[in-house]
């Protein structure tokens, strides 16, 4: 890259890390997670943070709000080294949406997001009119206008999570990490969520980073991927669709019982595949063809035996017609 | 909403007057409200009613406001502090440790000198440095341990060796010293003096001043401590001002009146389902009131029958009940 591209992407980058390790330590025994970290987070951008169990999605997380000090190396924050500066100077900076679980008695929507203001606040928390605009615009961007004055128990568990964003919205932080937003959400809920913050990193400038495991929303939402590999490999940064041509998702999720489909950003069963079939014919079945086969067991290639016709209504294996994959399979079984 | 917990408040206040009143005015002898508002204006002064509401009810009703309103702050700061809603004073080890002092001093006497245990001062004294000590060890783990349910747990563990060892001193001791112990563990209102009050009052006042100045980060705390963090609250300095807060309004009390139990734990539930609220703005003000009002109402109810009960018993009767309440409710 040339020089003056990395010296514009610095001044851009709202967080940098240099040569950060994280990980504990505890009773002078040190347990390394990653090591020398160069990672940067841009403005307007929604950064997804993905990687195995155990790759220490948490642990970055925490390291880069302050929850936990790294071992070795720094965070900057515009310009300010996150270690050295007070709990409440970082509340200006870093707005966070955690998976602890809130539950406050008789809490209505607008009085969880005004926790958002409480960097702003004297000592007794007197609310500004600045406060009360910033509040009223942040369940705004989250679409919960009308749950304004509902109680916290009276939410489902997407629009409590939207609750969190919103709050995060009005601590008015130039970064919102989000450590698993969308764990425990069915997958309309996941959708939403993932639209949401892509939407919100665009239309604030905010540099928004979430952690997750749904690899292929990920995939879809996100403007940037962070993957930590486990073992320490660090963590490969790029655009999604890069890292899916360069091989990064298949190395990082390497295993005997399943594969990075490239095709389709999903995981794939690796099945072991002894029998050979060829099919041919019309492609709108192909890709559930496809699996059906695999998960019997047989391989597609052109020299094999059986050769299955495909039409858009049913299938063929030389004059007899199935049509359903039940009595293919049953018949493929037989041969 | 916020017009409907004023006239709450306004009328809580009015019913706490009444009451006050009518401790003054209840007991083996009778006092009427117009010598009662005479003695307290200085006119109707001298006679015997006078010399029994100015230097035995009047401080016993001052005190019974006092301690309903500390030990229920006290109580509510321990709740918001380990988000356990069964969390009270006691949990701490400040009255095991007081328990702790004050049997020493009563059945240790024997290694210390008649003088030193013979006036009531050196029995609060103990009682103080007893609580203090247990405060200060759970403030030094507060530093050392993450989280509040391992300090919720250390607290315990302090009381419970703190009990072992007044068993142990029991164990040793002559009936005699073992019914002074006893009667301690009652808790009494009377004990508390003018004398006393002018200790007490200031230690209270002192950590009232504290639990309204921490007001923003208790909010804070119901979110839990790590969004507490994330909004810029510092949780070992918060932790240690709410341990010393509570310390000194539970530890005042149980040093001067002696433990009285299930205040703590009760009164900052009734101010939550009275008020309907979570915001310690309304919850500090709203559980000092029904505090006071509930040891007022407790203190009349010791002096029902002919002899006079225990408080301590008075409030568990009440107590009690309601933490089994909070039990059903949440199933």
């Amino acid at each position: 890259m040339p020089q003056a591209n990395i010296a514009k992407q610095y001044i851009m980058s709202i967080l940098t890390t240099q040569q950060l390790s994280i990980g504990y330590s505890k009773k002078g025994k040190t347990t390394i997670v990653q090591s020398e970290l160069d990672l940067q987070l841009i403005g307007g951008e929604l950064v997804c943070l993905i990687g195995p169990n155990g790759s220490g999605k948490s642990t970055l997380v925490r390291s880069l709000c302050g929850l936990q000090n790294p071992l070795s190396g720094n965070v900057f924050i515009e310009g300010q080294d996150v270690s050295k500066i007070s709990t409440a100077e970082r509340a200006l900076l870093i707005a966070l949406v955690l998976t602890d679980k809130v539950e406050i008695e008789n809490t209505t929507v607008e009085d969880v997001v005004a926790f958002g203001r409480h960097p702003y606040s004297n000592w007794w928390g007197n609310t500004s009119d600045e406060d009360v605009i910033r509040v009223k615009d942040a369940i705004e961007m989250v679409h919960l206008k009308k749950h304004q004055f509902k109680l916290l128990n009276e939410l489902s568990d997407g629009e409590h999570q939207r609750v969190m964003i919103a709050k995060a919205l009005a601590q008015d932080t130039p970064i919102i990490l989000l450590d698993e937003p969308t764990a425990h959400l069915d997958l309309p809920n996941r959708v939403e969520i993932m639209m949401l913050l892509h939407r919100l990193a665009h239309d604030t400038g905010k540099a928004i980073l979430m952690s997750t495991h749904e690899l292929d929303l990920a995939l879809q939402a996100a403007d940037r991927i962070w993957l930590m590999n486990d073992d320490q490999k660090g963590v490969i940064t790029g655009i999604p669709e890069d890292l899916v041509f360069n091989g990064s998702f298949n190395r990082t999720f390497e295993s005997k019982s399943y594969f990075f489909n490239a095709s389709n950003g999903n995981f794939s069963f690796n099945y072991p595949l002894t029998k050979k079939v060829w099919v041919t014919g019309d492609k709108t079945r192909l890709y559930w063809t496809l699996r059906a086969l695999a998960r019997a067991g047989f391989k597609v290639v052109q020299d094999a035996e059986i050769s299955i016709e495909m039409t858009n209504s049913n299938w063929k294996i030389q004059d007899e017609v199935f049509y359903t994959i039940e009595e293919l399979l049953a018949k493929l079984t037989r041969l | 909403m916020l017009n409907r917990r004023l006239i709450t408040f306004l009328a809580l206040s009015f019913v706490t007057v009444v009451f006050f009143l009518s401790d003054l005015a209840l007991g083996s002898i009778h006092i009427s409200l117009r010598e009662i508002i005479s003695v307290i204006f200085g006119k109707g002064a001298g006679g015997i009613n006078s010399e029994i509401l100015l230097n035995f009810r009047l401080p016993k009703a001052i005190t019974a406001v006092l301690a309903g309103i500390s030990l229920s702050v006290a109580g509510l700061l321990m709740q918001t502090l380990f988000r356990n809603p069964l969390a009270d004073p006691y949990i701490l080890g400040v009255s095991s440790g007081a328990g702790l002092g004050v049997a020493l001093i009563t059945m240790a006497s024997a290694f210390i000198p008649a003088a030193v245990t013979g006036s009531g001062w050196a029995m609060i004294l103990a009682a103080v440095a007893g609580g203090s000590l247990v405060l200060l060890l759970v403030v030094g783990v507060s530093f050392r341990v993450q989280s509040a349910v391992s300090l919720l747990i250390v607290g315990i563990m302090f009381g419970t060796i703190a009990g072992s060892l007044i068993s142990v001193l029991q164990n040793y001791s002559n009936p005699d010293a073992i019914k002074l112990f006893v009667m301690w563990t009652f808790g009494s209102l009377s004990a508390v003096t003018w004398t006393y009050l002018q200790a007490l009052v200031p230690v209270v006042m002192l950590g009232l001043g504290l639990s309204f100045f921490l007001k923003k980060r208790l909010d804070g705390l119901l979110l839990g401590e790590n969004y507490a963090r994330s909004l810029g609250i510092s949780i070992p300095q918060t932790r240690f001002l709410i341990v010393i807060a509570a310390g000194l309004l539970a530890g005042g009390i149980t040093a001067f009146a002696g433990p009285i139990a299930f205040v703590g734990v009760a009164v900052p539930h009734i101010a939550r389902g009275v008020f309907r609220t979570s915001s310690h703005k309304i919850l500090l003000p709203a559980t000092m009131l029904c505090g006071a009002l509930l040891l007022l109402i407790c203190d009349i109810i010791t002096q029902i029958p002919t002899y006079t009960l225990p408080i301590n018993t008075v409030s568990a009767l009440f107590g009690a009940p309601i933490i089994i309440w909070i039990i059903l409710k949440k199933k």
